[in-house]
């Protein structure tokens, strides 16, 4: 260690400890000038020492009270996500009698009995027309079957506060329940439905697509660049004033704020390139230039853990630079790289504010073909059913953030995992 | 002939082009080696050579068409640019297919162009920094050719749009002129940012000592994974909590102590925020404290010193810089953050010092305005710049400090 650094410590700590200092070395006057063997058995503390003592275990105290507050903040957090979502996994159907009649397909609501209307949802009758098009046979009969339920019966046989159900449907209802003609089901339509203006027919569908589409784009872009300038930074570059430049630069952009990346997006590739807005394109590239650095810094450090002498030995074979690169180092530093890359993807798979910035909290019902149609992302989808005002909404909020946890905590189990395999020791 | 067309048609006819140039160009090497005749190179890099003739001249080319379209300068038909393209990517595949030789040094022209490709890569990195810069300073300076910048900084009424208030019919309450003084938000974010550290400092720094001197290294091993899935979570999602759980609970308890809190108020963001950066600051901390030469921490147990005191007397002291870095890293991230304070905290500029009261911040405007019906050109979407020029001026002060403090810290113990 360096001499002077310990002298300026000493200064450091001088005007804090010279008081403990003196009264710690009269302790062990005291002690030295009574029964030294007794001086050190429990009984015979001086008060000082005791004093001391206790602010010892208090100060380890402090310490494990830090470490259990935030973990008791985890599991109340888990506990209340997860009571909130769990409801939204059950939906509620009801057993009707449907008439395919010619006013039926002209007009949806005429399928079914006056009274239930308003209990049965009005986003699963809208398709019946299409249905009853493609299905022409059926013209002229009635059947008895389970439909969906609109959202407020679903509320108030969930018996939440704020169901929002109108009374004459609360006896219908009443009634229904004693016949048995409603029952609870686990709920399909979340996962197979986009975006409704009708809670019970909402789903993350195709906010899941969105955002298998626009992470395929940010890795495409993020991970080949950043593995290609971490090669060229660890295993090429002189030390120069441009390769400094480069690391800073990198160390900076890692803390630029993500709604700054946004801005980005919006000024460059959709003013300036002619982007599609609230393209998976347009998020894709704006994700993966955040993720950058990430992939950048992590590659770097895999890079750097490869030791120097398995350069040598590719070097003493005849092998150029790009050969002990591609054909060693490389290879070897592949699991330090995929945990950094998997790390980069799940906070861009994450991350909300740039994409909102670029337009991705459209209203999206059908889930998009390419990458140029107008899409919306899992956390953005979630951001715009929490503005939603109607109560249904609320359960499906939580509901879309616990898949998305479910997804980004094994995303980071992995990237644990396999940095746990790769820490090899050479 | 539509873009997504033109890419399709340009990478369908150049990528099968190039795996042509591969084969035959290491068909051409592998047949001289068969017949006794010693290649310079592996018969790999003949091949690479022929692909880097082949695509290199005719993505250049289309690289400087795209240019002089989008910069208006000049337009050429999509046809064109593909016919030139491929004649291109013909006439490299000849040329390079010609070059291969015995004596031709095929290993260092390839490794060249490598280099240059991987320069390349590093240099988007400053283009992204030089993208954010400019985006942001060119359409701020566009804002403050209407606002002045002097009542930007030190205004304290925001009222970016009173045209809303004509729509209700209450034209005569108070259409002013537009007036873009950004204190209020300022020191909304500021208030927000406060509470989050009064939550993330003492519970990220104790918790760091914690794992660094009293556990041991399973429960660290175990601890650290746990903590750091508070980092993990999307902030989406401490949004919903914050407005939905957290907010009520305050108001609530607010109303027990006989006190009037909004449901917008400025505590549940930054109660969460706070949560949301513990992560940050037991991690760095936990590596500058573990940094601290342990000959330090034996020399003052040998002296008599209790743990607590060796740690609060000499081991803090020593990893004081490196504390300080992480935590001006932690206000960086906290003043930055977006969907937390979008979702929990309020719309209202409000320039109080109680954070029962809603406020609003610096990134909430920037979200308002980008997300609005607005014109692109109306000084209210501008403001959005404007305010990212400030909140970019600010994140890089504090990481250019912190980067500083650091280096100094490594130089002490290295």
């Amino acid at each position: 260690m360096n001499k002077s650094a310990e002298a300026d410590i000493a200064i450091h700590t001088n005007n804090d400890a010279k008081m403990d200092t003196t009264t710690m070395a009269n302790d062990l006057n005291n002690n030295e000038a009574g029964n030294t063997t007794a001086s050190f058995m429990n009984e015979h503390k001086s008060p000082r020492q005791r004093k001391r003592e206790r602010a010892n275990a208090r100060f380890h105290f402090y310490g494990f009270a830090a470490i259990a507050l935030a973990l008791a903040f985890l599991v109340f957090f888990f506990v209340d996500i997860i009571g909130k979502a769990l409801p939204a996994f059950d939906e509620t159907e009801v057993l009707a009698t449907i008439h395919y009649s010619e006013a039926a397909s002209k007009n949806y609501n005429k399928a079914i009995d006056k009274k239930m209307r308003g209990v049965v949802s009005r986003a699963w009758l809208r398709n019946l027309p299409a249905y009853m098009k493609a299905h022409p046979e059926l013209m002229g009969s009635s059947v008895e079957l389970w439909m969906l339920a609109d959202s407020r019966v679903d509320q108030y046989i969930k018996q939440h506060d704020g169901h929002g159900l109108k009374s004459k449907h609360k006896h219908t209802v009443d009634a229904m329940l004693k016949d048995g003609k409603i029952r609870t089901v686990f709920n399909t339509t979340l996962f197979t439905n986009g975006d409704s203006k009708l809670p019970e027919y909402a789903g993350i569908l195709a906010a899941s697509v969105g955002t298998v589409f626009t992470l395929l784009i940010t890795m495409l872009v993020a991970v080949p660049i950043g593995v290609m300038t971490a090669i060229y930074l660890e295993e090429f570059a002189d030390d120069n004033r441009f390769t400094r430049l480069v690391e800073v630069n990198i160390n900076n952009l890692a803390a630029i704020p993500s709604i700054l990346y946004g801005l980005l997006g919006l000024a460059i590739f959709i003013s300036f390139f002619g982007v599609p807005r609230s393209s998976a394109l347009a998020g894709g590239l704006t994700l993966a230039l955040m993720t950058l650095p990430v992939i950048i810094i992590t590659t770097r450090a895999a890079l750097r853990a490869v030791p120097e002498s398995i350069r040598e030995a590719a070097y003493g074979l005849g092998a150029s630079n790009l050969q002990t690169a591609w054909h060693h180092v490389l290879p070897l530093a592949m699991p330090g790289i995929l945990t950094g890359s998997i790390i980069g993807l799940a906070q861009a798979m994450g991350e909300t504010a740039p994409l909102i910035i670029v337009g991705m909290m459209a209203y999206i019902p059908e889930a998009p073909t390419t990458i140029l149609d107008a899409t919306t992302v899992l956390p953005a989808q979630i951001y715009t059913w929490s503005t939603e005002s109607m109560r249904g909404y609320g359960e499906r909020t939580a509901a879309g953030i616990l898949v998305l946890l479910a997804v980004l905590l094994s995303l980071n189990a992995l990237a644990v995992k396999l940095r746990n395999r790769a820490q090899q020791s050479w | 002939m539509s873009t997504a067309d033109l890419f399709l048609w340009f990478f369908g006819g150049l990528l099968p082009l190039s795996a042509m140039a591969y084969f035959l160009a290491r068909g051409k090497a592998l047949t001289s080696e068969k017949n006794n005749i010693r290649m310079h190179s592996r018969p790999g890099f003949y091949g690479w050579y022929t692909v880097i003739w082949v695509a290199l001249p005719a993505l250049a080319t289309s690289l400087i068409f795209s240019i002089g379209h989008l910069f208006h300068l000049f337009s050429v038909p999509a046809t064109m640019l593909l016919a030139t393209a491929f004649t291109l990517g013909g006439a490299g595949l000849w040329f390079g297919l010609g070059h291969i030789k015995a004596d031709f040094r095929a290993r260092p022209a390839v490794e060249k162009v490598m280099r240059g490709v991987l320069l390349s890569a590093a240099i988007i990195s400053i283009l992204t920094t030089l993208g954010i810069v400019l985006s942001v300073i060119f359409e701020s300076i566009r804002f403050f050719q209407v606002v002045p910048v002097w009542d930007f900084i030190t205004g304290t009424q925001w009222q970016p749009d009173t045209a809303f208030l004509v729509g209700a019919g209450r034209a005569d309450e108070g259409v002013g002129p537009l007036m873009f003084g950004s204190l209020p938000i300022f020191a909304g974010t500021f208030m927000i940012t406060l509470i989050a550290m009064l939550v993330a400092i003492p519970i990220g720094l104790f918790a760091a000592i914690y794992m660094s001197e009293y556990a041991s290294h399973a429960s660290r091993g175990r601890l650290k994974p746990l903590l750091e899935i508070l980092a993990g979570i999307p902030t989406v999602v401490y949004g919903f909590f914050a407005a939905i759980t957290i907010s009520p609970i305050i108001v609530e308890i607010a109303h027990a102590f006989g006190l009037e809190a909004d449901y917008t108020n400025a505590l549940a963001p930054g109660l969460i925020m706070g949560i949301m950066i513990i992560p940050f600051i037991s991690s760095l901390s936990d590596d500058v404290i573990r940094a601290v030469p342990q000959s330090m921490r034996d020399g003052s147990l040998a002296l008599g010193t209790t743990k607590a005191e060796t740690i609060r007397h000499i081991v803090l002291p020593a990893a004081f810089p490196g504390i300080v870095a992480a935590c001006l890293l932690a206000v960086s991230r906290a003043i930055g953050e977006t969907m937390i304070v979008v979702m929990a905290a309020g719309l209202r500029p409000n320039l109080t010092a109680n954070p029962l009261e809603g406020m609003t911040t610096v990134t909430v405007k920037i979200v308002e305005a980008l997300t609005g019906d607005q014109e692109f050109d109306s000084a209210f979407t501008l403001s959005a710049f404007a305010l990212g020029l400030v909140l970019l001026i600010i994140t890089l002060m504090l990481n250019i400090v912190s980067t500083i403090v650091v280096r100094k810290f490594r130089q002490r113990y290295e």
